[in-house]
């Protein structure tokens, strides 16, 4: 059976879990073998043998995290000369998707980016689900030339356990001068959150401009937390300085699949729409009946989130605590 | 310093996209051309760049006749000159392809920092800054919400959920910025007349030197297996806050096993 490549995504102790959702996909087209750039693959060892990954491809060293997405393309790309895979899956997120292009590049492979879903076509050759123009159209697309490099978005489908082997296999990949381009200088934390990461948590709380002010946004927050949620918000609320640009929700920002997103005083314009329409479970709070967000709600409460949002953060406490 | 700003016309997001049935392509025709929201920051941030540390800065782009109204505005909030690819045969082009075009004229043109919006709002890849940086050999400093140049070497903050991280390269470089980066100038009236007297260079491939065989529909390296209208959601449950809207709101979570 052919390998399927898969760039694990870490932290440097534990893996995330966009990596279980590619090794899960991965298992549609072949034997998914793990790349792992860095330390730590020790440890997340057993993690990658629990959701599928028959090999760990290791490639350790400082270098290879030292230096922006250019190290892990240099890496796959000798792997995919080395082991013949019959696709490489990356996390579509911003660094994944950095990963992906200058592989493409190199190797001279079609590259889809943002699937949401990845099916095996007739043949075996993965069709992606792709959402376009603000979710408002759906399609599905291969690559028709070389090696196929797919980057997935986080939560396209739940991690499924399925034990293999991990064995891990040391790679030596002498990184290029090319690669040692971006150098990571320093790593500024400015929001110490316990949160999960926006890009990859199952449940979203946004904000939007009906929360008025950056004080506020505590409302918001104290919801996410009891939800174990990440925190977002529209683009009229980060312009508005109310709370930080990363966490852009939208065209211009990020975009979100999550399990549950739930909008917040947000009216939905299509360049929201298009960072979020892809979540499965979406929920509204909004004062105005007529915000276009209502269209996507699976629920919708119409009421004054500074009494409805309180309430519903309460009332779960209360469940959680019986 | 020579900087290369590139520009992209795409269909305006307020406007209703859609794609062709004959060939499952954009319909450009029927919708309003704007310059990618995400390029004007990158636009501001080379005239800020030439501003501070002296240069010229040169506008990109790739497209069709109509994407000169792109170049104009673009010329218009300050730049220098502009160079405008066009050729029917660069029709269809994907990333790959794309990427392959600019790196061409790039390499003619010579550069010290090529700046891009980090995504276009039409096919949202995000790739090309990425292929170009490959192609060109050079770093790529992505996700840029600041730019500090000095002598030749370039810093950046690069966005992340938990803050930025601080990251160096030499010149050339590329970079692909976010919209934090700064708030794009409106073109003035001077600016506006002043563009129209400004250069503008139109190459075809064969004045660029890129092989037809490698652009265009012919050559992407990805197709489009089949399309469809996203289905309207099924309509959701609507409730009225009577007082209770939170404690529903909670229902509905337990419901759907979120809590």
């Amino acid at each position: 059976m052919s390998e399927i490549l898969v760039l694990a995504a870490h932290d440097g102790e534990s893996v995330k879990k966009v990596t279980l959702e590619l090794l899960t996909l991965a298992r549609r087209f072949g034997e998914p073998a793990a790349v792992w750039l860095g330390s730590g693959a020790d440890a997340a060892r057993e993690r990658l043998a629990e959701y599928g990954a028959a090999k760990v491809y290791v490639a350790g060293g400082d270098d290879m995290t030292d230096y922006v997405a250019a190290p892990a393309a240099e890496v796959l790309a000798a792997l995919v000369a080395q082991a013949s895979p019959a696709a490489v899956l990356v996390p579509s997120t911003a660094e994944g998707k950095e990963v992906a292009g200058r592989l493409a590049v190199k190797i001279g492979s079609g590259v889809l980016t943002d699937a949401v879903d990845l099916a095996p076509a007739d043949g075996g050759a993965p069709v992606a689900e792709q959402s376009i123009f603000g979710g408002a159209i759906i399609v599905k697309s291969k690559v028709s030339k070389g090696i196929p490099i797919v980057a997935v978005r986080p939560n396209a489908v739940p991690p499924e356990a399925a034990p293999a082997a991990a064995a891990l296999e040391p790679v030596t990949v002498e990184l290029s001068d090319a690669a040692k381009g971006a150098r990571i200088t320093d790593r500024v934390t400015a929001e110490r959150s316990e949160r999960p990461e926006l890009t990859e948590a199952s449940i979203v709380v946004s904000g939007g401009r009906g929360v008025g002010n950056a004080e506020n946004f505590a409302l918001i927050e104290g919801l996410a937390d009891r939800l174990g949620a990440a925190v977002g918000a529209s683009r009229a609320a980060t312009d508005a300085g109310w709370y930080p640009h990363q966490f852009q929700v939208g065209q211009t920002g990020k975009t979100v699949s999550p399990q549950l997103y739930l909008a917040v005083g947000i009216s939905g314009a299509i360049q929201h729409r298009a960072g979020m329409q892809t979540s499965k479970t979406i929920m509204v709070i909004n004062k105005d009946p007529e915000a276009p967000i209502f269209e996507l709600a699976d629920f919708g409460v119409v009421g004054d989130l500074f009494k409805v949002v309180p309430q519903l953060t309460e009332e779960i406490t209360r469940r959680q605590g019986s | 310093m020579n900087i290369v700003v590139c520009v992209k016309q795409v269909p305006d997001t307020w406007a209703e996209r859609t794609l062709r049935p004959e060939d499952s392509r954009l319909d450009r025709a029927s919708v309003d051309g704007v310059i990618n929201e995400l390029d004007e920051y990158a636009i501001e941030e080379g005239l800020r760049l030439a501003e501070a540390h002296g240069g010229e800065v040169t506008i990109l782009t790739m497209g069709p006749e109509k994407a000169s109204e792109s170049i104009r505005k673009a010329l218009s909030m300050g730049a220098d000159k502009a160079v405008h690819l066009v050729d029917d045969a660069l029709e269809g082009s994907d990333a790959l392809a794309t990427s392959l075009a600019l790196a061409t004229v790039l390499q003619r043109t010579g550069f010290d920092l090529v700046i891009l919006g980090s995504e276009s709002t039409d096919a949202r890849t995000g790739l090309l800054a990425a292929m170009l940086a490959e192609r060109l050999g050079c770093p790529q400093l992505s996700l840029a919400s600041k730019v500090e140049v000095d002598g030749g070497a370039v810093t950046i903050h690069r966005q992340a959920d938990y803050g930025y991280d601080k990251v160096e390269a030499t010149l050339p470089a590329v970079i692909s910025v976010v919209e934090k980066i700064n708030e794009p100038r409106y073109p003035s009236f001077k600016g506006i007349m002043a563009a129209k007297k400004k250069p503008v260079e139109v190459l075809s491939i064969a004045d660029a030197g890129i092989d037809p065989a490698q652009v265009g529909l012919g050559a992407a390296a990805t197709e489009v297996v089949s399309f469809s209208k996203r289905p309207p959601r099924e309509a959701g449950t609507i409730v009225k806050d009577e007082g209770d809207g939170g404690v529903k709101a909670a229902d509905f979570l337990a419901a759907q096993k979120f809590i």
